[in-house]
């Protein structure tokens, strides 16, 4: 197959449509444009026919009840409303919540304005591979605390948490279990009943449909799950979510979930054949360490620091032939590195060093090999070009050096 | 964000790459930043005993593009200047010829400073008094 430039390996970031999910989302921008709560005509029931039907695939998916799900513009829609819905919900039952540092900003941030409104949130460190330790969640739980919020899969490492074991935790304790699962949802199987979850959101661009929809799903029995709505309107969704059906971007979610439903076995396979074919080829390289716990990993995510490197300069190698993502934060005005690989236990000096490779639906083997060939070829280039790796090569010790920080 | 092209050509072919022999005493050697924060820069200046002038600079930088690049130009500029004429770089000059964005500035006074810190490794080794910097860089 000809090799097609650039390469996109930033699939956690975001995915690019499927042509099939497009197909089957142009009509409702045109001939079928209703209002899916025009119940007095036939525009409107053929848009809510769409809308049910979408419905039905997603809840598909996370083997859900179509009841269950309630469409929003997004996971980060959905974190908000999960968390202050449930917040403000069970007010009376308490006002603790427990999550993790490595959570996506979408839930940290949103924890943040709950301190703020008077709640508890406890912030579980993780441990050197990325997972949580779930004996320090059973033990952060109190008699006030109403939810413990933690992620499917790293957007950053790719690692899976003990899903299973934390709504275990949760049940027991009569406390509501509530997964960010944006970057697991289509890629490996996502169980809300076997994996024992109460709450879960999820977004189209992410699993190769459109940007601006996504999905919560809130349980309906055992228990009954409510939350407080965010927005006040038409009362949608079953009053959870007010404002006009996006109904084209819901069909294409409903699309993209089928599709994923039905190829993600092999889909997962080859990729994660891919992602340990380039892990291996990178890890030849002296000096490069894998960031996360690679067995309880998506299939797709990679996340590799390049010590005495810098990240961004590393990229400026390749990045007219390949898109990913580093760690480094030289880019942003913080100038701090990623706060998840930092939660790993990393110094700051491998965070910057750090690549994160995100494989998808249309990644070939070819791209793989060019990647290959560029970042090894660029890691060796800058090494040449790097004191610090000189100073390594003469065992200086970099650590013992008193370094003027900013 | 997009790169300037003259910080894309000092990246792909940089000028100066390497290392002088840093207990020569007419070699002066600055070694600032620190790994925590992203960027490290190295640059040595090689004097002429006789003339004065910068004869050789040399740099190794970890770093992005832009501090690449920042230290590449710095040693262009060194060679063949009086150490006098050398102090007066100002970053602001880096700025302007690669065209960095402000978010990048800070990688011209690192340049500065690795400047103003080999000249004065250069100074202290030929017992002359250290230079105190005028401004605060960070």
């Amino acid at each position: 197959m000809e090799l097609k430039l650039p390469i996109y390996l930033d699939n956690n970031a975001t995915t690019p449509m499927d042509p099939r999910v497009l197909e089957a989302m142009l009509p409702y921008f045109t001939e079928k444009f209703g209002n899916a709560a025009s119940r007095n005509h036939s525009f409107g029931w053929v848009a809510e026919e769409a809308v049910d039907y979408a419905r039905e695939q997603v809840a598909k998916l996370i083997n859900a009840d179509p009841k269950e799900i309630i469409f929003t513009s997004g996971a980060t829609e959905g974190d908000n409303l999960a968390i202050k819905g449930v917040f403000e919900m069970y007010a009376t039952k308490g006002n603790h919540i427990i999550t993790c540092t490595t959570e996506h900003k979408a839930v940290l941030d949103t924890c943040k304005h709950i301190e703020k409104a008077g709640g508890q949130v406890t912030y579980l460190p993780v441990l050197a591979d990325g997972l949580i330790d779930v004996n320090e969640l059973e033990k952060a739980i109190t008699d006030k605390t109403i939810l413990i919020a933690i992620m499917y899969g790293n957007n950053e490492t790719g690692v899976i948490q003990p899903v299973r074991e934390i709504s275990k935790i949760a049940r027991k304790h009569g406390v509501l279990f509530f997964t960010d699962a944006t970057q697991a949802v289509g890629k490996i199987p996502v169980d809300v009943n076997a994996d024992g979850i109460d709450l879960m959101t999820f977004s189209g661009h992410k699993m190769y449909g459109p940007k601006g929809v996504g999905a919560l799903y809130v349980r309906r029995k055992n228990p009954r799950v409510k939350v407080t709505a965010q927005m006040d309107g038409g009362g949608h969704e079953r009053g959870m979510r007010s404002g006009t059906l996006n109904v084209p971007a819901i069909v294409g979610l409903g699309k993209a979930c089928e599709l994923c439903m039905n190829e993600m076995d092999a889909e997962a396979k080859h990729l994660s054949i891919m992602r340990d074919r380039l892990e291996k080829a990178l890890m030849q390289i002296e000096e490069t360490y894998v960031n996360g716990n690679t067995e309880h990993r998506l299939p797709h995510v990679c996340n590799i620091s390049f010590k005495y490197v810098e990240g961004e300069g590393l990229m400026m190698g390749f990045n007219k032939n390949i898109a990913l993502s580093s760690g480094s934060a030289c880019t942003s005005a913080s100038l701090e590195p990623s706060y998840v690989l930092k939660a790993l236990g990393l110094g700051d000096d491998l965070a910057h060093s750090s690549l994160r490779f995100g494989l998808g639906r249309f990644t070939t083997d070819e791209q793989i090999d060019f990647t290959i060939k560029a970042v090894t070829d660029t890691v060796l280039k800058l090494r040449e070009m790097s004191p610090l790796w000189e100073m390594f090569k003469e065992g200086v010790d970099i650590n013992a050096i008193e370094w003027a920080h900013h | 964000m997009a790169y300037s092209e003259k910080v894309i050509d000092h990246y792909s072919n940089p000028k100066n790459v390497g290392t002088l022999d840093k207990s020569k005493t007419n070699v002066g050697t600055g070694l600032v930043g620190a790994p925590e924060c992203g960027d490290v820069m190295r640059l040595q200046i090689e004097v002429d005993e006789e003339s004065g002038l910068i004869k050789d600079a040399k740099f190794k930088t970890f770093g992005c593009g832009s501090a690449i690049a920042s230290s590449s130009l710095a040693t262009e500029w060194l060679k063949g200047k009086s150490v006098d004429q050398a102090l007066a770089i100002d970053n602001m000059d880096i700025v302007e010829e690669l065209n960095l964005p402000p978010v990048k500035i800070h990688c011209s006074v690192l340049a500065e400073d690795a400047i103003k810190a080999a000249i004065n490794d250069y100074r202290v080794k030929n017992g002359l008094p250290e230079l105190v910097a005028e401004k605060s860089a960070h």
